[in-house]
């Protein structure tokens, strides 16, 4: 038989039982289309995750406050049994291999102007800081390079911030009310998005001593620190835990993390919620299989007696089997590939609703999903066709 | 064309055994128009679908001719080459038409060449004058239910010689037919047997039995009755 003539064969058994092969398509397309939405989400979710821990960039250690005996967990963020002051941040910024240093304090306070009130996000910090976490700048100048335990009334604006502040007036050179003291705006800070959970578009940011002022305290809420080669991050470490562990007393009472091992615990969760939504979408597909199976098998015993015929008619047992696997391979492709576009497009529509989530199915999703529809269909309809070939023609007639 | 020596089949019925085919002897020359009569159960069928290959005796003889000039023992084939020699040698009529119901009528006569592979435009060579000949200009498009019965097992008879064979065996082809259309039908054969080919007919019908040159009567799977009419013989 030509293979021309084989393929035609099939196109019109499928074109011309339109219900059947309609109903197998959907079966089969939902299967696929299941594995590669479900594996595309999660992807996008895992890619939303890792792109906000690499804001901060992987040359960067945070020292907390407080310890944490066992590794891998979250770090602890509040709480801690000694503060790191500006003096410890001082000393630190004395070792080696250290660029820059940045000491944050964070916290919340009402802001004020021209009758305006705004409860918004404070962060004390050096000038350091809008360098490690690439911060620009679309107006005015950052934070003045002054020693670090010293207060001056200044501050820079996030781009929202000063939207709902200011609207469209000129924010340079004002000054706001920040609950009892007051500061002048000197820069305005470029649309950034968020980060580590930090949404700068909102944020005031002031120098570090005057924010200590501000909230009366004493400890920092982290500190970061600027490396200057990442081969020497680990001798850091350990001496920053060093010196710390000297100027505390001898107790080791802090933490050091780098957003690499952050973000690798993280990433670790996620590739196991996504190898979960993949194992989601298997089961779909096999389910899929599964009624593909079914309707492979009574297509096929529904059509013995044409079996008989082709049979009686000379077609060898071979020639039968290729006929029907065929078919199902046919169907199968078909479906999946309906499957793999309309998850696609599924995809594409929620990357345009949610800008930085980036839905994108990873290739090996929809290689996976095509192999094992066409497993399915090979196999379930290999098993039931070798069985109809092999009848009698006389038995298969009947 | 045919020889059949000492072939026997028995069928398991329940804990019964049935004997279909009892020492079948049988000579049968190319050209000749044989029906094969009896009940129900008296193995007409079995002997119709060993001659044609679908099926095989448990021991025995069975010599088949075909286009070429050597004679083959079909009984030690297997069954692909007898699905071969079927393809290119034998024409089957069923008494339920056996069409493929998502194939138009052409496309159903045109199956057995699709099969063996041959290429379109010699197809189509074949395709037309059985086509014409049928009378199914009109209805070469259409699909089996839309055809009459009479309608239907011309389509199958069309699909049954487009492969030129020697043999032609028809079981009960006008069962399911009314009288009027089959006539048509049996004419139809008639016309094949006078243009060459061996045509055996198994019926119940005794007036379509009586048309035959060659009236064989099988009881229990035996042959009673071997009667060659040569008195209508030109």
């Amino acid at each position: 038989m030509r293979i021309q003539d084989q393929l035609l064969f099939n196109v019109r058994s499928l074109s011309r039982q339109r219900f059947r092969t309609l109903m197998q398509l959907i079966a089969m397309a939902i299967g696929v289309f299941s594995v590669v939405l479900l594996t595309g989400l999660g992807e996008g979710g895992r890619q939303f995750v890792v792109a906000e821990f690499s804001v901060l960039g992987n040359d960067i250690l945070i020292v907390l406050p407080g310890r944490k005996e066992t590794t891998g967990g979250m770090p602890p963020l509040t709480g801690g049994t000694r503060d790191i002051t500006l003096q410890d941040a001082q000393a630190l910024s004395r070792l080696r291999n250290v660029d820059g240093i940045a000491p944050l304090v964070v916290g919340k306070a009402e802001i004020s102007y021209a009758g305006r009130n705004r409860e918004s996000l404070i962060i004390g910090a050096t000038p350091d800081f809008l360098t490690m976490r690439h911060l620009e700048l679309q107006q005015g100048q950052g934070l003045p390079d002054i020693a670090i335990d010293q207060a001056r009334p200044v501050c820079i604006i996030g781009s929202e911030l000063k939207r709902e502040l200011f609207a469209a007036k000129s924010a340079l050179g004002q000054w706001l009310k920040l609950a009892g003291s007051r500061c002048r705006v000197v820069g305005i800070l470029a649309n950034s998005g968020t980060g580590l959970g930090f949404d700068m578009n909102n944020a005031l940011i002031i120098p570090v001593a005057s924010s200590m002022q501000l909230f009366d305290t004493q400890g920092l809420f982290r500190l970061m620190i600027d490396v200057h080669s990442l081969a020497g991050m680990k001798n850091l470490t350990q001496e920053v835990e060093r010196v710390m562990q000297e100027r505390h007393d001898g107790e080791l009472d802090i933490t050091v993390i780098t957003p690499a091992s952050l973000l690798s615990a993280f990433d670790d969760i996620l590739a196991v919620i996504t190898l979960a939504i993949s194992a989601i979408g298997g089961i779909s597909l096999f389910v899929a299989g599964v009624l593909i199976m079914n309707m492979t098998l009574i297509s096929v015993s529904q059509r013995t007696a044409e079996i008989g015929l082709l049979k009686a008619l000379g077609a060898s047992s071979k020639q039968v089997r290729i006929l029907f696997v065929s078919e199902a391979l046919l169907l199968c492709l078909v479906g999946s590939i309906l499957g793999i576009i309309s998850a696609e497009i599924l995809l594409g529509l929620a990357r345009q609703q949610f800008n930085d989530l980036q839905f994108i199915a990873p290739w090996w999703a929809s290689v996976f999903a095509l192999f094992v529809s066409l497993t399915c269909g090979l196999i379930f309809s290999w098993l039931p066709a070798k069985r109809a070939a092999n009848l009698p023609p006389v038995d298969a007639l009947r | 064309m045919i020889q059949v020596n000492k072939a026997n089949k028995t069928f398991q019925l329940g804990d019964q055994p049935v004997h279909a085919l009892n020492n079948i002897q049988l000579k049968i020359e190319a050209g000749e128009y044989l029906s094969i009569m009896g009940p129900s159960g008296s193995g007409k069928s079995t002997l119709l679908n060993m001659l044609g290959l679908l099926d095989v005796p448990d021991n025995g003889e069975y010599w088949l001719r075909g286009n070429n000039t050597t004679n083959l023992d079909t009984v030690p084939m297997d069954e692909e080459e007898r699905a071969r020699y079927r393809r290119d040698h034998i024409g089957f009529v069923f008494q339920s038409y056996h069409l493929i119901p998502r194939l138009t009528a052409a496309e159903n006569i045109e199956l057995p060449l699709v099969l063996a592979g041959i290429p379109p435009k010699e197809r189509k060579a074949r395709l037309d004058p059985i086509i014409k000949r049928l009378g199914l200009e009109q209805r070469a498009g259409h699909l089996p239910n839309q055809l009459s019965g009479g309608q239907r097992q011309r389509v199958a008879i069309g699909r049954a010689i487009i492969m030129r064979p020697k043999l032609l065996l028809a079981d009960e082809p006008t069962g399911n037919l009314d009288s009027h259309s089959g006539a048509e039908v049996v004419e139809l054969l008639e016309e094949l047997n006078v243009d060459g080919i061996t045509l055996i007919v198994v019926t119940h019908d005794s007036d379509l039995g009586a048309r035959a040159k060659r009236k064989i009567r099988m009881v229990d799977g035996e042959i009673v009755l071997d009667k060659v009419n040569s008195v209508e013989s030109e």
